[in-house]
């Protein structure tokens, strides 16, 4: 009975512009992040750190960023594994570069950067649209972990042509390298998330994300209306890779610790994240979670279920994982373009009218 | 009766003057000055001057194909002419793309509705306010101070607009679930949003029916009469134009072919022949 909006009357714009205007919510959003920054670190284990929480988290900003580009303004990249890769190498070489600064300066410069580079690789979208202009950041994909791997200046020569963290303290804590506690990862991983999340959401309900959106629904009425549209794109291509680059700094540093960037960063890791927006819903910061859990989850789920309880080969489970995020892609693409947070959405107008829908 | 018509017609008086009805029309707002659109071989627009001036409501109307919407669309930037000159507030305005035109004071609605589908109706209303949004996107990305004075005080004014045009039980609504009438509002809301001194409706009353068209002929009156914003319609409906506006363009075949009041324009032979079609013999 209280999750509802009758009698939470708003007497200000202000009040009526929050990010959760029902009270249950807003309590709900505070008590989240209370468990999540003062109860998780200390039950956290390294299993469920490094299986679910970490990739989750980190999952969740590069697919906020890139549903500002493809959910807000509508661009459609499959871009994101190598600006992710630009992350990780950005903030490699600063943290060779500068031992002396703090890692968490680089995971943010290394976003400033790959902003830099995204909003580059932007500019034919400017010319074309939908499935050209995804093509089209296929390309930069293909080209930046062509170049990560050409040019031995990226890897600082090393032998293997993989880079790896040194390590690194935050407050004398290690957060990279071998010795690293898992509950310090994941308050690093939880703070960059909790930023991106909230700079996120205020720059998609403010007057940037409304030129987001104007562009990603009509474009030529958007220009009459007065929003220029190379601005706006570039911005949005800008704005989403700063996210994504934050995502692959903390992927390669404070995660795996070693990368090789065709592995790691290659096409599928665009598809991955591409598939977390679609799932989880576009042009919505909440669908980032939602989809990032919901891939991460799966395959832990399905091995807990397939493998653990009924014995079966663990092969056939990860097959089975695939089909399963197949099936999904289709079902939302078809049933349900606004994912998950749709389906959350309709569910709660509907709970608010339950039992009597008309 | 081209040679004869024309000459008079031209020779307005642009001395300042109260309409019966109690508004005031001032000099030349807009003036365009021999457009001329080609699209490769087709004419579209063929040496056409006429002026809008300041506070009147114009009134573009002609056969299906006659141009009208390519002439707002010159007036909007969205096409440039081949041939021609846009003056606009006294000056000549140079080639310059659609979003530099809305931030000189021109906001127009679409004849196939343009709204943005996906979002609330205060949020396409909001659109109308981006030119009046200078906040950065630092300020905007921790949302504080100037972001949310400035959105409260553009939220202030788009809720002004809202209830002008009487549709605060939809504000929340997202655009895609509205009928078409209120879409055609909203898109009007959104056009007056950007606080235009100029604004451009084309077809404003398509597709409605009578009360409808009532309501949007109030609204216009309203937004003309109130805000002193000078409007240029392109309308169907002969009663409405004929009701509304101070002075009429007709053209046919890209060419202008009469210019008025409704008076002259409804008894010009040119216009009649137009209309109603004329035998060859």
């Amino acid at each position: 009975m209280f999750y509802r909006e009758a009698g939470d009357f708003k007497t200000s714009y202000a009040a009526d512009n929050q990010t959760f205007p029902i009270a249950f919510d807003r309590y709900r959003y505070w008590v989240v992040l209370a468990i999540a920054f003062l109860v998780m670190p200390f039950i956290i284990n390294d299993y469920w750190a490094n299986a679910l929480l970490i990739p989750f988290l980190i999952y969740a900003i590069a697919a906020i960023g890139l549903n500002i580009l493809t959910g807000y303004c509508g661009q459609v990249s499959l871009g994101t594994g190598a600006f992710m890769a630009v992350g990780a190498y950005s903030c490699y070489k600063l943290m060779t570069a500068f031992p002396d600064v703090s890692i968490l300066i680089h995971v943010v410069l290394a976003g400033g950067i790959t902003a830099m580079v995204g909003a580059a690789f932007g500019l034919p979208s400017l010319r074309i649209k939908g499935f050209y202009l995804a093509v089209a950041t296929l390309a930069a994909q293909f080209f930046l972990v062509w170049l990560f791997n050409k040019v031995p200046w990226f890897y600082n020569n090393s032998a293997s042509g993989q880079i790896s963290a040194p390590e690194r303290f935050v407050f004398g804590v290690p957060v990279t390298g071998a010795n690293t506690d898992a509950w310090a990862v994941y308050l690093v991983c939880l703070v960059f998330v909790t930023g991106s999340a909230i700079i996120a959401r205020n720059m998609t309900r403010g007057s940037m994300g409304r030129k987001w959106m104007a562009i990603r629904d009509m474009d030529i009425a958007a220009e009459i209306i007065g929003v220029n549209p190379l601005r706006a794109k570039l911005s949005a291509f800008a704005v989403s890779s700063f996210f994504v680059g934050i995502s692959g700094a903390l992927f390669f540093s404070v995660y795996l610790g070693a990368v090789e960037v065709g592995e790691v960063f290659g096409i599928n890791k665009s598809f991955l994240v591409l598939f977390m927006v679609i799932i989880g819903g576009l042009g919505s910061i909440f669908g980032s979670f939602a989809g990032a859990a919901f891939i991460v989850c799966l395959p832990v789920v399905l091995k807990l279920i397939g493998v653990d309880l009924f014995g079966w080969p663990p092969d056939l489970v990860a097959h089975f994982n695939l089909i399963i995020v197949g099936l999904l892609i289709m079902f939302f693409l078809i049933k349900e373009p606004h994912g998950l947070a749709q389906l959350w959405r309709v569910a709660k107008e509907k709970l608010r009218l339950w039992p009597f829908p008309h | 009766m081209n040679e004869t018509a024309t000459p008079q017609m031209q020779d307005q008086t642009l001395e300042d003057y109260t309409t019966a009805d109690g508004r005031k029309i001032g000099g030349v707002m807009m003036d365009l000055k021999s457009i001329t659109l080609r699209f490769g071989g087709l004419i579209a627009i063929n040496d056409i001057s006429f002026n809008i001036r300041q506070g009147e409501i114009r009134a573009i109307i002609g056969p299906n194909g006659a141009g009208k919407s390519s002439m707002l669309n010159v007036i909007s930037g969205f096409y440039q002419p081949q041939e021609g000159e846009v003056w606009f507030m006294g000056k000549k305005r140079p080639t310059m793309r659609p979003y530099k035109v809305a931030r000189q004071g021109i906001a127009r609605t679409f004849q196939n509705i343009a709204l943005f589908e996906g979002m609330t109706v205060l949020d396409n209303i909001m659109t109308g306010r981006l030119n009046f949004m200078k906040t950065g996107w630092v300020a905007q990305s921790i949302w504080l101070g100037s972001a949310k004075k400035e959105e409260t005080i553009n939220r202030q004014k788009v809720e002004e607009i809202i209830d002008f045009l009487e549709i605060q039980t939809i504000r929340k609504t997202p655009v895609g679930r509205l009928p078409y009438g209120l879409k055609k509002r909203v898109e009007l809301a959104r056009a007056l949003a950007a606080e235009p001194n100029l604004l451009l409706l084309d077809e404003p009353m398509a597709g409605m029916n009578v009360e409808e068209k009532e309501d949007m002929s109030r609204f216009i009156l309203d937004v003309n009469d109130e805000f002193g914003t000078t409007i240029a319609l392109i309308e169907h409906d002969m009663g409405v134009v004929m009701d509304l506006s101070d002075r009429v363009v007709v053209m046919d075949y890209g060419k202008k072919i009469g210019d008025g009041t409704p008076d002259e324009v409804r008894n010009n032979q040119e216009v009649i022949e137009a209309y109603l079609g004329v035998s060859h013999d």
